[in-house]
């Protein structure tokens, strides 16, 4: 997938207008909020889940944007408000400049074509009972674009063209293997030739030699057709692989945001500094020469999320001020300009955040 | 003599499609205090391998030896079975909220698994004891905790009570069979932390079975990569990553994103995994095998040593020349350059020059 160009420091004004129409999808400040009923009749709202809380980002033409965060983060209901499926509480959606966000039905339909999704689960995705010929060839039927022998066609050439027989048109999903199911909803995803796929764990139920294959089978087709992804994964390998630039959530939240390299190697949020430490890395040397930080205790409620930031309780560097303002998503002192990081003590270059992290748990270093 | 001691276990399962021969011929042992990781992917037999060990396996045709401290498990009547399994060999399941009953209390569980197995301790020590084991897997006020249901528990306390129940008879052998797969990164590392803690302070056995390289690259002493039923290859951990032998532990080590080369495309395997049923002739490896030759197709390659010390074998009809001493440096030092540990490169690099046939402590 295409290298993210890292703004030159004192170019960055200019990289920015000229990466201004570049803007395929802008999210600014998105709320998604689902009410908690009562017990009872009348099932009065209790309290809300608050799956996303206020988060902005940018998906750019033709490139890669990851989105990383643990179990009820928020991650895929972001997704699901990106791609229409369900309406956001607040906040805005811009896809080329044309505000979608909650458009009625109708008015939706073109913009639905341009924003197509993968899901994680390659059984559950798949209608059993239709033909997978049928299956890949719906968008075709919806949207009305092609009919009887040249939609056959088209669902044969989308077939050869993400690596399944195209003579298995007649089959069911039930005779195709975990990673071939997941070729099939690719190439539902492709068929009407969106600008943006929402990739949402779309290898996590995949052995890893199958993996790699859909892994290279997505950068091939984002080449080929210049499509955007929003790829949203739990495994931070996988997202730096084939990302360009990198959110990391935290309960609804953005944690810290920027392009995969500073995010990356220097990550500023002691958050994304433990989810990175975190991940195992399949090779010996490197895990033993890691200083692993190993947070206390799990994810909070998103009902009732802890106040100030929201990552204090579980964070080795909290201070009072953490638990009762909360951090702006800001530029840090000597990062690149558009490396965002929502955190008051930022991690400093050098820190051992493992030694302050065992400290927390009461242990012996 | 090692704790355990499995010889070519076969285990097969008649089904209405034909036999499914889950588990063909595999060998291996486990001493006290050694961590083996069995890796492999969805099919490979590792969860049938372990699970016939200890009985749970219903319905399958098995054949072999696992000698555990002197007695052979699979000559054992359930009843037998019953007595050794949570009390001398204990299991961690994948997912714990269908291993721990949602009616009843997490510390009743422990408690009644202490009891069965020892009829003389009451009810309300066995409680007591329950309380201990929470808190020493990290569950806070583990006097209050021990009266919650499973479904007051978050999925990494969840594991973690399984663990204290595991642990809860001090068993010499425990096999945890994904037991990092559900949970999160974050809880992922406090599991692994506290599972390699508690196994270095009891000095137990533990295999850990996973699909996870990751996992075993943190923990494992010793791999067993399976495919298809059989063991591929079997070494320590540092051979399996920096000296694999079979062309299917380095496509597996191939074929994960690796931060050193994000730019590159990955290296996936090519093809699927074959059907248990229907195997392919010779080594089962051989249609999706980029190292393929005519005798592949017709022979079944055995497990046998390619290293030196015999230790490390692997079941390919490849030469072992390509797994030399010197072969496992020249790794080690590729890898610390991409690491951009250039000065131990340096210094193996001059090793290998210096004695090309014993470098092997430069190594370690």
């Amino acid at each position: 997938m295409s290298a993210f160009v890292d703004p030159e420091p004192g170019q960055s004004m200019i990289t920015d207008s000229l990466l201004a129409d570049d803007v395929l999808v802008q999210v600014d400040n998105l709320v998604k909020h689902f009410p908690v009923k009562g017990g009872g009749l009348i099932g009065r709202t209790v309290a809300q889940v608050k799956a996303v809380d206020g988060v902005s980002l940018t998906v750019r033409r033709g490139q890669t944007l990851g989105l990383v965060g643990e179990t009820g983060c928020g991650k895929s209901t972001l997704a699901r408000c990106i791609a229409g499926l369900i309406p956001a509480t607040s906040g805005t959606i811009t896809f080329e400049g044309h505000n979608i966000t909650n458009l009625p039905r109708r008015k939706m339909q073109p913009f639905r074509r341009e924003i197509q999704m993968i899901f994680q689960d390659p059984y559950g995705s798949l209608n059993p009972r239709r033909r997978v010929g049928s299956i890949i060839g719906d968008p075709f039927t919806i949207h009305g674009t092609a009919t009887g022998a040249a939609r056959k066609k088209a669902v044969q050439e989308l077939m050869e063209r993400v690596g399944l027989n195209p003579e298995h048109f007649n089959r069911y999903p039930a005779e195709f293997s975990g990673g071939q199911r997941q070729r099939i909803g690719v190439a539902r995803a492709l068929a009407l030739r969106p600008k943006l796929i929402i990739c949402d764990e779309p290898v996590s139920a995949l052995d890893v030699s199958i993996q790699a294959q859909v892994l290279n089978l997505l950068a091939d087709l984002q080449d080929d057709f210049g499509l955007a992804y929003l790829f949203i994964a739990h495994d931070l390998e996988v997202v730096r692989h084939v990302s360009d630039s990198v959110i990391v959530m935290y309960l609804g939240r953005v944690a810290e945001s920027g392009p995969k390299q500073p995010v990356y190697e220097t990550p500023r949020h002691p958050y994304t500094a433990a989810l990175l430490s975190a991940a195992p890395a399949a090779d010996p040397e490197a895990a033993a020469a890691r200083h692993r930080i190993i947070l206390t205790g799990d994810v909070p409620s998103p009902i009732n999320p802890p106040s100030g930031c929201r990552f204090h309780p579980r964070c080795p560097k909290a201070q009072d001020l953490c638990g009762t303002e909360e951090p702006a998503l800001e530029v840090k002192v000597g990062d690149v300009e558009t490396h965002l990081t929502a955190c008051h003590y930022p991690v400093q270059t050098g820190e051992n955040l493992a030694d302050a992290a065992r400290a927390v748990r009461g242990e012996a270093s | 003599m090692p704790l355990l001691d499995v010889t070519d276990l076969r285990v097969s399962f008649p089904t209405a499609d034909g036999v499914v021969q889950a588990v063909r011929g595999v060998s291996f042992s486990v001493d006290t205090g050694r961590i083996l990781g069995i890796v492999g992917e969805s099919g490979s037999g590792k969860t049938v391998l372990t699970q016939t060990l200890l009985g749970l396996a219903p319905g399958g045709q098995i054949t072999g030896k696992a000698m555990f401290s002197g007695t052979d498990l699979l000559a054992l009547r359930p009843a037998q079975l019953r007595q050794i399994r949570g009390a001398q060999i204990s299991v961690i399941f994948q997912d714990p909220l269908t291993s721990l009953h949602p009616l009843y209390k997490v510390g009743w569980q422990i408690a009644e698994m202490i009891r069965s197995h020892d009829k003389s301790i009451s009810r309300k020590q066995a409680t007591e004891r329950a309380v201990e084991l929470l808190g020493r897997v990290g569950i806070p006020q583990p006097r209050q905790r021990v009266n919650d249901y499973p479904h007051q528990f978050s999925g990494g306390m969840r594991q973690r009570a399984m663990i204290a129940m595991a642990l809860s008879l001090s068993p010499k052998l425990i096999i945890a069979d994904e037991p990092t797969t559900a949970l999160d990164a974050t809880v992922q590392a406090q599991i692994l932390d506290l599972l390699l803690k508690l196994q270095q302070e009891m000095g137990t056995a533990l295999i850990m079975i996973t699909h996870d390289l990751g996992v075993i690259a943190d923990i494992a002493d010793d791999v067993l990569v399976m495919y298809a039923g059989r063991a591929a290859e079997k070494a320590s951990k540092h051979d399996t990553f920096y000296a694999a032998h079979h062309p299917y532990t380095k496509g597996l080590l191939e074929s994960i994103p690796h931060s050193s080369a994000s730019a590159e495309r990955l290296k996936p395997i090519i093809g699927q995994p074959p059907s248990l049923i229907n195997l392919p002739s010779g080594c089962a490896f051989h249609p999706r095998c980029t190292y393929v030759m005519d005798r592949c197709l017709t022979d079944e390659p055995r497990l046998i040593p390619v290293g030196d010390a015999g230790a490390h074998r692997s079941a390919c009809f490849l030469p072992n020349t390509a797994v030399g001493t010197s072969d496992a440096a020249e790794a080690t030092r590729r890898h610390a350059v991409l690491e951009g540990r250039h000065e131990q490169a340096r210094r193996i690099a001059e090793a290998i020059a210096e004695s090309p046939e014993s470098e092997s402590s430069v190594i370690a």
